[in-house]
């Protein structure tokens, strides 16, 4: 962790830091958290810098939140090789991987325009998470690469 | 069979399948069997996109097991064109009636409205999705005609967009069936649908074509469906292509004496009329059957949520 790269993005006190995001897609980690900065809270990105790990790497620091397990299990969608640090007064407390979820509620919409979710109707949306995907409850649709635009913002 | 609500053919297993026809051969046998055997139940039609065929043999079927129905009439007439969800829709229906039938043009529809009665509801099409009533009675014609066990079935046409197509495929992994895809590159199956086919373990049994010939004569089966103009934007291009989904009796012609055609009706020009009147064609008979394996599943279905069998 305490590498010089680490540096480019300050340390933070007590919150969260989402280690080893795929390059690219730490605005979607955001996204997904719904973290705009509109509430004022203190948000560090980090976007393609340099892992051992996985080449490039996002990394996204949150100063006072500590993520929910839902939270992490929707993030594991798009960031699957993430790990999550919570810290307090500077020290990582608990470090842990994301798990893939058998599936998640009410956070990505259905790409399918003909699909019942997408009509209006008093539904929640519902993903089964597949290996490499993740695929409507309802209409079947299977989306694969392009996940992170399903988030529900 | 157990299930509650039929939304998908997915959920339909051989022994499921094998009742209902076994049922439906005896219904059909003897219609006496199961006369009025349903008196008092009331079946709830709602057809939220127009379909003759199917609802009619919804509604002679029921009322051939000595029970009624209540239909909601045409969306143009009713409160649904004033903007009411299919949620409340149903929500309200299933107060009224024993079971319900949904035709919607949303894909999910069926999954969704299901949530929200407590009535067994049928799924009679949902969007480019399911029709699982439909594959029992096109199980019902290949079993009577080339049986469902070491069978070479080919299904043509709008493979794409046709949920009979889904729902048929989905049910024959249940049995020991190759399965040949024959469609144009633009209308070929769905992802999610081979993936489906796939996860069933019947990957080895799934092969996707664009012409009929090289696979017509090994053919037990063939089951034709339309390809719509409304899918191709540009007329030119879809007169190229239903031309060479279309079959006449030249086309026959390479294929095996014993080749029964099938269609989930109405058809337009994918099968030309000189067909009818051969022994290939299986199509006018595939839709009477609607009637008995609609009367053998509502029998069931019905009997197995409590109602009243007249016994
Ligand atoms: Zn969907």
């Amino acid at each position: 962790m305490s590498n010089d790269h680490e540096l480019r993005v300050s340390k933070i006190r007590h919150g969260t830091v989402i280690d080893h995001v795929r390059a690219g897609q730490a605005l979607n980690v955001l996204a997904i958290l719904g973290i705009d900065g509109g509430d004022g809270e203190e948000v560090s990105v980090g976007i393609n810098v340099p892992s051992d790990r996985l080449a490039r790497k996002d990394i996204v620091k949150v100063e006072d939140r500590e993520l929910s397990q839902d939270e992490v299990d929707v993030l594991s969608l798009i960031a699957p090789d993430a790990s999550i640090n919570i810290v307090r007064e500077y020290e990582v407390v608990e470090k842990h991987r994301v798990e893939r979820p058998d599936a998640v509620e009410g956070v990505l919409s259905c790409p399918n325009p003909g699909c019942i979710t997408t009509g209006g109707e008093p539904v929640t949306s519902q993903f089964e998470v597949l290996e490499d995907g993740v695929r409507c409850a309802y209409c079947g649709t299977i989306t694969r690469e392009e996940i992170a635009s399903l988030i529900d913002t | 069979m157990r299930h509650e609500h039929l939304i998908t053919s997915k959920q339909l297993s051989r022994a499921d399948i094998e009742t209902v026809l076994d049922h439906a051969a005896a219904i059909d046998a003897d219609p006496e069997i199961v006369a009025g055997r349903h008196a008092g139940t009331l079946l709830g039609l709602l057809f939220f996109e127009p379909s003759t065929r199917t609802k009619m043999s919804f509604e002679t079927a029921m009322k051939r097991l000595g029970g009624d129905v209540v239909d909601m009439g045409s969306v143009d007439s009713s409160s649904v064109k004033k903007g009411e969800t299919l949620a409340d829709t149903v929500r309200v229906i299933d107060g009224y009636t024993d079971a319900l039938v949904l035709r919607h043009p949303k894909q999910g529809a069926a999954t969704m409205a299901s949530e929200f009665v407590d009535v067994p509801l049928l799924n009679a099409g949902d969007g480019a999705g399911h029709h699982p009533t439909q594959t029992l009675l096109d199980l019902y014609t290949i079993r009577e005609n080339a049986g469902l066990d070491d069978l070479t079935i080919g299904i043509m046409g709008d493979l794409k967009y046709g949920r009979t197509v889904h729902s048929l495929a989905y049910a024959l992994t249940n049995f020991d069936a190759h399965q040949h895809f024959i469609s144009p590159q633009s209308l070929r199956l769905p992802r999610e649908v081979v993936y489906d086919l796939h996860q069933a373990g019947d990957g080895a049994g799934v092969r996707e074509h664009e012409t009929l010939e090289e696979i017509l004569p090994s053919l037990d089966v063939l089951y034709v469906t339309r390809i719509q103009r409304e899918r191709f934007p540009d007329e030119n291009e879809y007169q190229q292509i239903a031309g060479e989904y279309q079959i006449d009796l030249e086309t026959l012609s390479v294929a095996g004496d014993e080749l029964t055609v099938m269609h989930p009706l109405p058809r337009v020009d994918e099968i030309a009329s000189e067909i009818d009147d051969t022994e290939y064609a299986a199509y006018f008979e595939q839709a009477h059957n609607g009637v008995p394996v609609r009367m053998a599943l509502l029998d069931l279905l019905l009997e197995s949520n409590g109602g009243d069998t007249g016994e």
